[in-house]
């Protein structure tokens, strides 16, 4: 028992089950715990997963990063300008969105790692800087900072395919969590990640490359936040600037919940799926009470100071006994 | 025998602050080193030196028996020279497995499925321990920050040894345990002497010194103010000579005043 209460992702597990439990006794009979009704809380999770992966594993080596909402925004309108304005090929303007997803992420890491500074500050100008410059060069080029997207038809497959009503976008966060869980976990990588945010200088003298591992996430950070450009802006046909601005709070919020330490150097990825599941419950799940969609955020409130107190908890439990 | 290091007439200067002075000494296999000196006097920095961290200002840095330059303390590691550090070293929150192996994981499995053999890992880093008298961690999953600090020093020191280390520096490895660790801790250096280890310890512990060492060396504000070899000092006099020359009894009655 004290062995399950110690792993990381245990506090976040319990949370969501409770959760998922109250939101299917509070709402009978409203499709909440249907097919569809499930397949509503994955699609909300699901987009926010895929960032919350590599946002985890950054924030369990140490960093942050807030600059992943833009990031979605100017993926989503490269595909946009490029497809539209300049009649571009799909695949190619898909692969030109996630090398300038890789590209922020890579300036981040750069960044972060040259100047010393903390990633949260370098990490929010950025966050700016990218806004700002993808609705300024939208506008220069096509008088916008949001339009419409021509995908292909083998693109829509790959990013907009439907089952009923569960969306593709949940296979891809399973797909992505599956790495980050397999790098985390499995890998040399992954006990560098943990090394890195746990006592940087350790890891250094024990010969890892930590400015490596830290600029490896942020540019992972920065491919999977154009991943999701891409999806949102192929199933709505459109690119905004302003996609993934939620994501900028919500995926750090959903990846303390899911257990991660705000100092870095331990969680896991399941915890990070789950904190993100129970995100898509909360936010599904009030729809079907029929209250107020505002709640979301006290709910998020509540629970993020729940988990980081928990966490605290189970890092000294973790620490005293074997 | 040849020493395995050897400093020669070795400067170290800050600016204008001279942390080092025509420092020469020599590091043996299989002989325990004692540096000793107060605050101040330059052992940190005399290990920097000798860990690759510092190059020195003037003089020589011989690694057994050619003169060398190292790139760093990576380069020094490489060629065999480990430095434990009082409190760095270990990560807390991490196995002592994947502490053990830190930076040198056991990969098993072929790609994309290659990962870390963490029973490997496990079983050589309590197996390890055990050799130098480490029986208490019998878990490899276990955390280290759940283990004592003198059992940390333990799984530094056996990583170092299993690593291929020829010369351990420690830097104050027994200052901060209780009686019983400090005790394991120089057991297990008597081990690593055995094997043909040269070890450099560093301490303010004139009985821990006395207890391990072959060689001393006692450090006055960057000068060697005295070398000498197992035997030839009494413990009253290796006290005097560690509180900077002055006289200890002297120092002990100023101590009595205060109260
Ligand atoms: N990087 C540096 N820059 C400038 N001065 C330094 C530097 N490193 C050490 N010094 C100076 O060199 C002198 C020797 O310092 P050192 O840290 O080697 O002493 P120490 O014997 O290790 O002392 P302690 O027992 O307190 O650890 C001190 O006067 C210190 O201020
Ligand atoms: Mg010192």
């Amino acid at each position: 028992m004290n062995k399950y209460l110690k792993r990381p992702e245990t506090g976040a597990f319990a949370a969501f089950l409770l959760t998922y439990i109250f939101f299917a006794m509070a709402t009978p009979g409203t499709g909440f715990v249907s097919v569809n009704g499930t397949a509503g809380w994955l699609n909300l999770a699901a987009e926010l997963g895929i960032v919350a992966v590599p946002v985890g594993l950054l924030m369990i080596s140490g960093e942050f990063d807030l600059s992943i909402g833009s990031t979605v925004g100017a993926a989503s309108m490269i595909l946009a300008l490029g497809t539209n304005q300049f009649g571009g090929p799909t695949w190619p303007m898909i692969a030109m969105a996630l090398m300038a997803g890789g590209l922020i992420g890579l300036c981040n890491g750069l960044a972060v790692v040259k100047t010393k500074l903390p990633s949260f500050i370098v990490t929010l100008a950025t966050n700016f800087i990218v806004i700002g410059a993808t609705m300024g060069v939208s506008r220069l080029i096509a008088n916008v900072t949001s339009s419409s997207i021509f995908a292909s038809e083998s693109a829509k497959m790959v990013f907009a395919f439907r089952w009923g009503q569960a969306n593709i976008s949940i296979l891809w966060w399973l797909l992505v969590a599956f790495i980050g869980y397999r790098v985390l976990s499995r890998t040399a990588f992954g006990n560098w990640i943990y090394a890195t945010g746990g006592n940087e200088d350790s890891a250094r003298a024990a010969g890892v490359p930590v400015e490596r591992v830290k600029v490896t996430l942020f540019v992972a950070t920065g491919v999977a936040a154009a991943l999701v450009g891409i999806l949102q802006g192929i199933q709505w046909n459109s690119g905004n600037s302003t996609y993934g601005m939620g994501y900028v709070f919500q995926a750090p919020i959903v990846v303390v919940i899911g257990g991660v330490l705000l100092t870095g150097g331990y969680g896991s990825v399941a915890g990070i799926v789950f904190g993100t599941a129970l995100f898509g419950v909360i936010s599904s799940g009030i729809f079907y009470t029929g209250w107020n969609t505002d709640w979301i955020q006290l709910f998020l409130g509540l629970l993020l100071a729940l988990a980081v107190l928990a966490n605290n908890y189970v890092r000294r439990l973790a620490l005293t006994s074997k | 025998m040849s020493p395995l290091m050897e400093l020669r007439n070795v400067d170290k200067f800050f600016g204008s602050t001279k942390a080092l002075k025509h420092v020469s000494m020599q590091v043996h296999p299989g002989k325990i080193l004692c540096l000793l000196g107060d605050n101040g006097a330059g052992k940190s920095t005399l290990i920097k030196v000798l860990s690759g961290y510092h190059n020195p200002t003037n003089g020589a840095v011989m690694l057994e028996g050619d003169e060398t330059k190292f790139a760093g303390p990576r380069d020094a590691r490489q060629r065999g020279i480990a430095t434990v550090h009082q409190n760095v070293g270990s990560i807390p929150l991490m196995s002592v497995g994947r502490n053990f192996f830190l930076g040198a994981e056991p990969i098993k499995g072929k790609w994309p499925f290659r990962s870390i053999d963490t029973k490997k890992a496990n079983t050589i880093a309590v197996e390890q321990m055990r050799k130098f008298g480490l029986t208490r961690v019998e878990n490899g999953d276990q955390l280290v920050g759940t283990m004592s600090g003198g059992e940390r020093q333990v799984l530094a020191i056996g990583r170092a040894m299993y690593f291929g280390a020829k010369m351990l520096i420690l830097d104050e490895p027994t200052s901060a345990l209780g009686v019983k660790e400090a005790s394991m801790v120089l057991k297990m250096m008597r081990v690593a002497r055995q094997n043909g280890v040269g070890i450099v310890f560093i301490t303010h512990n004139a009985r821990h010194a006395m207890s391990v060492g072959d060689d001393f060396c006692v450090l006055i504000q960057g000068e060697v103010a005295a070398s000498f070899k197992r035997d030839e000092k009494t413990r009253e006099e290796v006290l005097n000579l560690m509180a900077g020359g002055e006289d200890m009894t002297a120092l002990e009655e100023d101590l009595e005043q205060i109260d």
